[in-house]
């Protein structure tokens, strides 16, 4: 018994905090994995025009992005100058919509699919011809729901 | 007595206490600067799609707020010019037609905006309008909260929302646009 407790009172209980950063560097690799921004590299110039009555998009993993805009100065030999339709990573026709939001559909859960919001990200100097044209083909492949990106006016 | 001292000294270890700071510092960093890009914007529902297009003209000529969206971004409200500047005012005095006149909405459940615009109106231009159709109706749900609960629309609950969206429900109906100015 007296041999037990003399072991003990000699050994100092200091916890070692030498693996501290081998955890701490888990938890960047997490955050820095996780957090990819892969918001798409944007082919088209984009600027929301402001407004006021703003609703903020909650859930990411249910809005899918739709970007029109005249191509960037990278593009516009190839592309031209008129506006044009980005979807994902590329430029599409508005056709490939409704593929586009079945695509998207899949991936999210059925009881969430009602909740699903288009959010046009659409350039305030493009003109409505092709907006009209999107906006016809997201009500035939059956998204009502969608969001006019803007920006919150600074007053 | 010389060894025993080198080796003491091989002994010391770099102090890794530190370490788990400048871990910390880098995390931190991380977390804050990938602010996810938040995307804000105006919420719409569009009706859905059918092959004929729903005919206004039954309706009556009262109830129908028309507002018309040109190449040249001009405003043609109920037939009269009118500046982006008014429109909110005057749409709220249509809605609400608070001295009962006889060429403004019956009743704001019946009132119906019918949004016009041509294929060459700006996107910009076109967003604006709604927004201030929008902050219309949003003011005037406003001031109905506030007159019925003694509260902004904002901390109602669910039913009382309910209830004040459906005395001022939101109707825009666009029609097909017009082909007359010049896309880009």
């Amino acid at each position: 018994m007296s041999k037990f407790q003399k072991k003990r009172g000699k050994s100092s209980p200091a916890i070692s905090t030498a693996s501290l950063p081998d955890i701490i560097f888990m938890l960047l690799f997490f955050f820095m994995v996780v957090t990819v921004l892969r918001d798409a590299e944007l082919k088209v110039n984009v600027i929301t025009p402001s407004a006021t009555e703003l609703t903020k998009l909650e859930k990411k993993s249910l809005v899918n992005y739709l970007y029109v805009g005249k191509p960037t100065k990278k593009y516009q030999e190839t592309y031209g100058t008129r506006p044009l339709l980005q979807l994902g990573d590329s430029f599409k026709r508005v056709k490939d919509i409704p593929l586009f939001i079945e695509q998207h559909r899949v991936k999210v859960p059925e009881v969430q699919r009602k909740g699903i919001t288009s959010s046009l990200r659409v350039d305030g100097d493009v003109t409505m011809g092709i907006v009209s044209d999107i906006k016809t083909e997201l009500r035939k492949a059956g998204q009502l729901k969608i969001n006019y990106s803007a920006k919150p006016r600074g007053e | 007595m010389g060894r025993t001292s080198s080796r003491d000294r091989m002994n010391n270890e770099i102090n890794a206490g530190s370490m788990a700071d400048i871990a910390f510092l880098l995390l931190i960093f991380f977390l804050v600067t990938t602010t996810i890009l938040e995307d804000k914007g105006i919420l719409v529902k569009l009706p859905p799609w059918s092959d004929e297009e729903p005919d206004i003209t039954k309706l009556n000529k009262r109830n129908v707020y028309s507002v018309l969206v040109n190449a040249q971004n001009q405003l043609l409200v109920r037939g009269e010019q009118k500046k982006i500047d008014d429109l909110r005012e005057d749409t709220k005095m249509f809605i609400d037609n608070p001295q009962k006149r006889e060429d403004l909405a019956e009743s704001p459940n019946k009132a119906i905006v019918s949004l016009k615009n041509d294929r060459g109106t700006k996107y910009k231009a076109y967003l604006e309008v709604y927004n201030e159709i929008q902050a219309a109706y949003n003011e005037l749900r406003d001031e109905e909260a506030r007159r019925k609960y003694g509260k902004p629309y904002s901390q109602l609950n669910r039913d009382q929302r309910k209830a004040v969206r459906d005395k001022y429900p939101l109707i825009i109906s666009e029609a097909e646009p017009t082909a007359f100015g010049e896309e880009s």
